[in-house]
């Protein structure tokens, strides 16, 4: 009986005294953009003129379908490897103003993280300056910093580490 | 002992294993080269309770490594005549006892002495009334006083630091007593989070989240959880630091370009760049006086310690050894400086007397990270990693005394140590 009473006390307890419930953080809301099907009705797509949709369909296509861009150790210098891939992507920002990108800066994990995110944003900010050189408009473009805190690979070798001092570039509807 | 008290009793010793699932556990792996030597017998009156409350005591001094337990034996209550002879004889030079009696409400009042065995003398003791779930912190508030009266410096058990658990796909912001128990998430997220930093009232934390796709600046309210965008500019937002009036902070922004360093109003208004420079400059850290930013910046070629004087002039370099040192962090007294240097690779903790320049690497581990002054000055909490994992660990300002802290499922990291409780 005794042994009962401690355990519902416990159990109290643990309900009663636990941590209180806190906003749970789950980035940024993912809005359902599917059309819903209403029961008796057939859903057709509409097909008038919608130049953003077709140009981020564009976008998931061929080479600008690829998006990143890598660095060397202790270097914020756009590879002569990558640079189509940037004229490509420079070429798609000024043919649709009205599409926007953000460029995450990213860097390998050691040293300091702050000192990191400072890092990827010079190689943010590297990219960013190159794509205006080849007529994408400022407003059109933000370079941001993830630092060392979105790795692609993450063990502690070179072949790693090369993986993750990188740019990689969002397209609006993707950030 | 009636039904009731036992199971009061129970619902305390739950909350103690109720908190060893979550709790960072701190293992001392070194300690000073003097300690010394105290004995706290257990506590007369309610058992259960007055053992809990001992123990609490004898861990928190032993962790700090400065000090020796000497084997207490029989219950002592704080009014009962000490056998100086018997205790000098046993080794110690100092001697707590103390008593838990039941008060009014279901309440107790707890109450100790310490005594002084080399003079045969009390240094006092004082009394509490608290509820049973404040075992602990009472506890932490008589080792404060131990160590006090015993080191004549402040003790930092009763006070909290912050850190950040990452498990798969999830960041906890945590808070957690200096022992590590009782902790307490501030925020749960899937995208990084980052660089907390205390208040100097200890009510609020500063931190960047990513949970927008980019690093943004927050200020979050630790009682009610309530939280606002300190700032949140085009680019990045980060490295928050208050200034020690508890108004401004100082942060990190990219909206000009290239990292820099500007001052705001913790509300987020009053943007005011406070230096310039054609690289980066990060990490800023206010000299406890308010006078300085100390800070990282590349402008010289690579990342050094330099600092400007808070009202903007002129920039001097603090660190002129090796070709990396980042994260400086000043001690409460403002008379030393911990920042990370790089040593043939590895990355280690070191100290800086502001006055001479000299340095000591106070770490022979490799990686690193986020220094932390406790409030006394004692203790640096920093993070590094074992075996692939993160933890933390904490050195004297010595570097006699160590201690690791983990946890059981996920990395531990960016660990800030809060200001003292205001009692």
């Amino acid at each position: 009986m005794r042994k009962k009473l401690l355990i519902i006390l416990g159990a109290v307890f643990i309900a009663g005294c636990g941590t209180t419930g806190e906003p749970e953080q789950s980035g940024a809301p993912v809005e359902d953009r599917g059309a819903k099907k209403i029961e008796g009705t057939e859903v057709k797509p509409v097909t008038t003129a919608d130049p953003m949709g077709a140009a981020l369909a564009a976008v998931k296509q061929g080479v600008l379908a690829k998006r990143s861009v890598f660095f060397d150790y202790d270097s914020y210098v756009i590879k002569d490897e990558f640079k189509s891939l940037v004229e490509a992507h420079a070429q798609f920002l000024v043919a649709n103003p009205k599409v926007k990108m953000l460029i995450q800066g990213n860097a390998d994990e050691r040293g300091s993280r702050e000192y990191n995110l400072a890092l990827g944003q010079k190689r943010a900010e590297a990219l960013k300056k190159m794509l205006m050189l080849l007529g994408t408009r400022e407003d059109q473009v933000e370079a941001v910093s993830l630092g060392e805190e979105k790795p692609r690979c993450s063990e502690a070798n070179e072949g790693c580490w090369s993986q993750n001092r990188r740019d990689d570039m969002l397209y609006t509807g993707e950030f | 002992m009636t039904v009731l008290k036992r199971a009061v009793f129970a619902c305390f010793l739950l909350a103690l294993s109720f908190a060893a699932r979550a709790q960072l556990t701190i293992e001392i792996t070194g300690a000073g080269a003097n300690r010394i030597p105290i004995a706290i017998s257990d506590f007369a009156g309610e058992p259960g309770i007055a053992r809990a409350v001992a123990l609490v005591v004898r861990a928190d001094l032993e962790r700090s490594g400065v000090f020796k337990l000497v084997e207490a034996g029989t219950p002592l209550a704080e009014n009962a005549a000490v056998n100086f002879a018997d205790w000098k004889a046993r080794g110690a030079d100092a001697l707590v006892v103390g008593s838990v009696a039941p008060a009014a409400n279901g309440r107790f009042e707890v109450r100790f002495r310490l005594h002084d065995v080399q003079k045969q003398a009390s240094l006092g003791g004082l009394a509490y009334v608290m509820t049973a779930q404040q075992g602990r912190a009472t506890g932490h508030r008589i080792a404060d006083f131990v160590y006090e009266k015993l080191l004549g410096e402040p003790g930092i058990f009763s006070t909290r630091i912050a850190y950040v658990v990452k498990s798969p796909g999830r960041f906890e912001l945590q808070i957690a007593d200096a022992d590590g128990m009782n902790a307490q998430t501030a925020l749960a997220s899937r995208e990084p989070i980052i660089s907390p930093a205390w208040s100097p009232d200890g009510t609020r934390l500063a931190y960047v989240s990513f949970e927008s796709k980019k690093p943004v600046v927050y200020v979050h309210s630790l009682a009610t959880g309530r939280r606002h965008v300190a700032a949140n500019f085009k680019g990045s937002n980060s490295a928050p630091a208050w200034a020690p009036d508890g108004n401004k902070l100082a942060v990190v922004l990219t909206k000009d370009g290239a990292s820099q360093l500007y001052s705001l109003n913790a509300d987020g208004s009053s943007v005011v760049r406070l230096a310039s420079s054609a690289g980066i400059d990060t990490e800023p850290y206010f000299s406890p006086d308010g006078q300085f930013i100390y800070f990282t910046s590349d402008r010289g070629g690579s990342p050094q310690v330099y600092r400007i004087a808070a009202s903007g002039g002129t920039v001097q370099r603090i660190t002129f050894e090796g070709s990396y040192n980042v994260t400086p962090r000043l001690s409460p007294d403002g008379k030393s400086m911990a920042y990370v240097s790089r040593n043939g690779g590895r990355f280690q903790l070191t100290l800086m007397d502001l006055a001479t320049r000299q340095t000591q690497i106070l770490t022979d581990s490799d990686k690193d990270e986020s220094p932390s002054f406790a409030p006394n000055g004692r203790m640096i909490i920093y993070a590094s990693e074992i075996g692939g994992r993160g933890v933390l660990a904490a050195v004297s300002s010595d570097g006699r005394v160590k201690q690791k802290l983990s946890v059981q499922a996920g990395d531990v990291r960016e660990p800030a140590w809060g200001p003292f409780l205001k009692h």
